[in-house]
């Protein structure tokens, strides 16, 4: 039977973790609110150069000689994964449930015979695939120093991809993120980047006029797109990590209450077992008299 | 005046501007245009320079680099890289798009050298308008 005091000693230990992962979902809560209003102001750009995108790719698209970066190089040999996730834990299964699919999709590619080459964004999933896949990694993306993810931050990885992309390293680039369905999901995904896939509809009201031509143009602008993908994929992200965390929290707040009840209900039944000893100890004693 | 077309200035980060206008000059890549109400539908791409729109309550400048300009017969959309209001824009900002061509051009051959040179002298162009220094 533990004493009163250990008791009272965990139960104090308990209340206090209590009242910092409740800080922690407010904080978190707080976050996903400026995290969400970033991914809804990202929205309009990314679907517009999508559906412009879709609708220059279907018609030019098909010609032979077309821009790499939509066309692919013809091979599909070596596979880049981009890994983003969160540069901090705590945060239930968001880490590890890209991690999971990124190691899946590499697993299968290299069963496949397939060279993988993996450039992770984020410092937690860089930690969780290291085991496995470490010998894969090329490169890393810190932005543990980046307080709210800018498309500076996505232009400056698309650049790193795509410098890679031009000197041949690999012939199609995947990203991983996690999706933001609502708090209590969010989807692990995986997209193609390169060769570019474009989804959303064309806009076939309208004949552009195009100036310069409309192979010029889409050569300007993929580039550009795998930075509107990475990008959105960080907003994505970032709501995800904070929905995530925001109910790993909750529940880990509300664990907490549940233990402190328990224990209370404890300390109580021991208080009292030694209450009724004492009393059994006098009594029994004035009886002996 | 009842021609009026749907402005709208969105940047991958947010949307900056929407509003009807009844004309806007775009630095377009090949050049300079204004589009009005009932223009031609053109996709263009967009060099570094300054977006002028004249709209209800007058005319606004924004500085834009990199990205396209959508015009239709009822609107025109700029899907700008980066954007900011001519009157917001600093020398910092400046600074880091001339840090930014100046990085493109080193080691840049060709084709791309002479882009590269192009957007520089654009950036140039664009600082010299605003009075700030393009050193």
């Amino acid at each position: 039977m533990p004493n009163l005091k250990d008791l009272k000693n965990r139960i104090e230990s308990v209340k206090s973790t209590r009242k910092i992962t409740k800080a922690m979902q407010m904080v978190a809560s707080a976050k996903l609110r400026r995290a969400q209003e970033a991914a809804q102001a990202g929205r309009p750009y990314a679907k517009r150069f999508n559906s412009v995108m879709a609708g220059l790719a279907a018609s030019v698209g098909g010609n032979e000689g077309g821009p790499k970066l939509l066309t692919g190089t013809g091979s599909d040999k070596t596979h880049l994964l981009v890994v983003m996730t969160a540069e901090r834990g705590l945060c239930g299964g968001f880490n590890s449930n890209i991690s999971k699919l990124a190691r899946q999709s590499a697993q299968a590619l290299l069963a496949e015979g397939k060279t993988v080459k993996i450039l992770t964004v984020g410092k937690k999933g860089r930690d969780a695939l290291r085991r496995d896949l470490g010998d894969h990694f090329i490169g890393h993306v810190d932005l543990s120093d980046v307080k709210n993810v800018g498309y500076d931050n996505a232009s400056a990885i698309a650049q790193d991809v795509l410098s890679r992309f031009d000197a041949g390293e690999f012939d199609v680039a995947k990203i991983f993120f996690s999706e933001f369905g609502s708090v209590v999901s969010q989807v692990p995904t995986e997209l193609q980047v390169i060769p570019a896939k474009f989804e959303g509809e064309a806009d076939e009201s309208a004949f552009y006029d195009y100036e310069p031509s409309e192979e010029a143009i889409l050569t300007d602008l993929l580039p550009r797109g795998v930075a509107t993908q990475i990008f959105t994929a960080l907003l994505e992200n970032g709501a995800s990590e904070q929905g995530a965390r925001m109910s790993a929290m909750d529940n880990a707040t509300r664990n907490a209450g549940e233990m402190i009840d328990k224990l209370t209900i404890e300390f109580n039944r021991s208080r009292q077992a030694v209450i009724t000893n004492e009393l059994i100890e006098i009594i029994s004693g004035a009886e002996a008299l | 005046m009842a021609d009026m077309l749907q402005f709208d200035l969105v940047s991958p980060e947010r949307s900056l501007a929407s509003f009807e206008a009844s004309e806007v000059q775009i630095p377009g890549s090949e050049g300079d245009m204004t589009a009005m109400p009932n223009h031609a539908p053109v996709l263009t791409t967009l060099r570094p320079g300054v977006l002028s729109v004249s709209g209800a309550d007058g005319v606004q400048d924004f500085l834009v680099t990199g990205g396209f300009a959508e015009v239709s017969t009822n609107g025109v959309t700029i899907l700008a890289e980066r954007a900011f209001a001519k009157a917001d824009a600093t020398q910092s900002d400046i600074d880091t798009l001339l840090a930014e061509t100046k990085s493109a051009m080193e080691g840049a051959t060709d084709a791309a050298l002479d882009a590269a040179q192009k957007a520089h002298a654009d950036v140039v162009a664009v600082a010299a308008e605003l009075g700030l220094n393009a050193a």
